[in-house]
């Protein structure tokens, strides 16, 4: 780690040491190009009797149909579902969001589709989620965003922090493509940076 | 841009009430995570700074009434979009169809249309269009006008024209339509079979009976009461064998229905049973 990578990691570990008394009800992830091998490495290691719910925003193609379901589904034990309008929302579950629609969160229950216009030039976008979670869930919501090459989640972990929910970036220099973590180390003040080795970790321990 | 959070949850549920009382619409069973963004939104578009001033506006302009209903329902739409539904009806329902004298088809919640023409050009190649009918409905009379005149913005045509290929169509697309500069007008003749009309799923009821409801991506925008309300409108108007197609993650799961329909192939039709 360099010394700028490892002066971010102390100051966000400060950070969340006061926000640690409040209890995560879900985490959301969000990511573009370069996210899918972090996902995999962190189904790998996710314990099995996980609390919470996690929900993944990432950017494919329209017509992908449930590939990413399978595919994620090789990797853990845990149920990975890909979401249908009004899915009622478990815990010790990894959501995907289908290709080619937005997820908004209706409570703390159920999730609904949209299939309104792009965001981002993006749909699934990952503001979109990040903004109706953080309305939802407030504190007890953790965003995650990870590699990719456009802006989309940065705006929406502005809105989670707003919210006093807790904001994951992943450290720019281990990111495929880094565009999207710098972006967002630049714009909004983050709790924690985390690496693809560490993130399962992180999430065991909420 | 994200919109902004202009009106608040409780401000949204007043307004919501005042449109109901003044005007008959009702969004009360809307999904409020969708309804609430593009109430945001058209306060993004339409330059309102608070939600009195939006309020003012609906409460006292009843043309603005009619944009703001254009607005707050999605119109998004596309052409033959998840081609392999399209490859479904075209290979699986449209023979059992065929043997029908005359086909009736409903396109519910269809806006701007895409989904009717992709319909009358799968009836064509299937040689069935001469005996059928489409009914395009959607609540906003403004989307149906666009529908009527059959023109269509020529930047999407390469991504219809892929669509078109993958479900299974063997034409050349652009045989279907005329170009001209930035937007292209549909055959006239996909247009013959084609009634558009004003219905409204959440208060208006049956009309007709049908072989074939289409309703994709419309449902996703109302809670679980109001589809169920809707599942049965489209149960009394469809006929014994008939079939149901929804959108790609929609579902008839969580509803009565489920009992009596069963799934047609990998995709979300399902066919009516013959008892009831």
């Amino acid at each position: 780690m360099t010394s700028a990578s490892g002066r971010r990691q102390s100051i966000c570990n400060t950070l969340i040491m006061e926000t640690e008394n409040t209890k995560t009800e879900l985490v959301v992830i969000g990511g573009s190009a370069g996210s899918l091998q972090v996902i995999l490495e962190m189904l790998k290691k996710l314990k099995n009797g996980l609390g919470i719910p996690i929900v993944l925003v990432l950017h494919r193609k329209a017509y992908s149909n449930n590939i990413l379901q399978t595919l994620l589904q090789q990797f853990i034990s845990i149920e990975v579902v890909e979401i249908d309008d009004k899915t009622e929302i478990q815990n010790n579950k990894v959501y995907v969001v289908p290709a080619d629609y937005h997820l908004l969160f209706e409570n703390k229950n159920m999730m609904s589709l949209d299939f309104s216009e792009k965001m981002n030039y993006s749909r699934p976008s990952i503001d979109v989620t990040f903004k109706s979670a953080a309305e939802v869930y407030g504190e007890s919501l953790v965003g995650v965003l990870l590699s990719g090459a456009n802006a989309d989640g940065v705006e929406g972990l502005g809105f989670i922090k707003k919210n006093k929910g807790k904001v994951w970036i992943q450290e720019p220099e281990t990111a495929e493509v880094d565009y999207m973590p710098k972006h967002a180390l630049l714009e909004v003040a983050c709790d924690l940076i985390i690496t693809p080795d560490n993130l399962a970790g992180y999430i065991n321990q909420l | 841009m994200l919109e902004p959070s202009i009106v608040k949850d409780e401000e949204v549920e007043y307004l919501i009430k005042d449109v109901y009382e003044m005007y008959g619409y009702d969004f009360s069973q809307y999904s409020r995570a969708s309804f609430k963004r593009r109430v945001n939104r058209i306060c993004l578009i339409d330059r309102f700074t608070s939600f009195a001033e939006l309020r003012y506006t609906i409460l006292n302009d009843p043309e603005y009434l009619k944009r703001f209903v254009e607005e707050i329902t999605v119109n998004v739409t596309e052409m033959f979009r998840d081609p392999h539904f399209f490859k479904s009806l075209r290979e699986k329902i449209l023979p059992q169809l065929g043997t029908y004298p005359l086909i009736r088809i409903w396109v519910a919640g269809c806006s701007t249309g895409e989904e009717a023409y992709s319909m009358a050009i799968l009836l064509k190649e299937a040689n069935l269009y001469h005996k059928s009918l489409i009914y395009g409905t959607d609540l906003n009379p403004s989307v149906l006008e666009t529908a009527r005149s059959g023109v269509f913005p020529l930047q999407q045509m390469k991504t219809y024209s892929e669509n078109y290929i993958l479900s299974g169509g063997k034409k050349d697309f652009s045989d279907y339509y005329t170009a001209n500069y930035d937007s292209v007008r549909f055959d006239k003749s996909l247009q013959e079979k084609l009634i558009l009309s004003t219905h409204n799923l959440v208060s208006d009821s049956s009309f007709n009976s049908f072989q074939l409801i289409i309703c994709r991506n419309v449902l996703i925008y109302f809670d679980r009461e109001l589809q169920e309300r809707v599942f049965k409108l489209f149960d009394n108007s469809l006929e014994n064998l008939g079939y149901l197609a929804l959108g790609a993650k929609e579902t008839i799961r969580f509803s009565k229905l489920d009992r009596n329909y069963h799934q047609v192939d990998d995709q979300r039709i399902w066919k009516k049973a013959e008892h009831m």
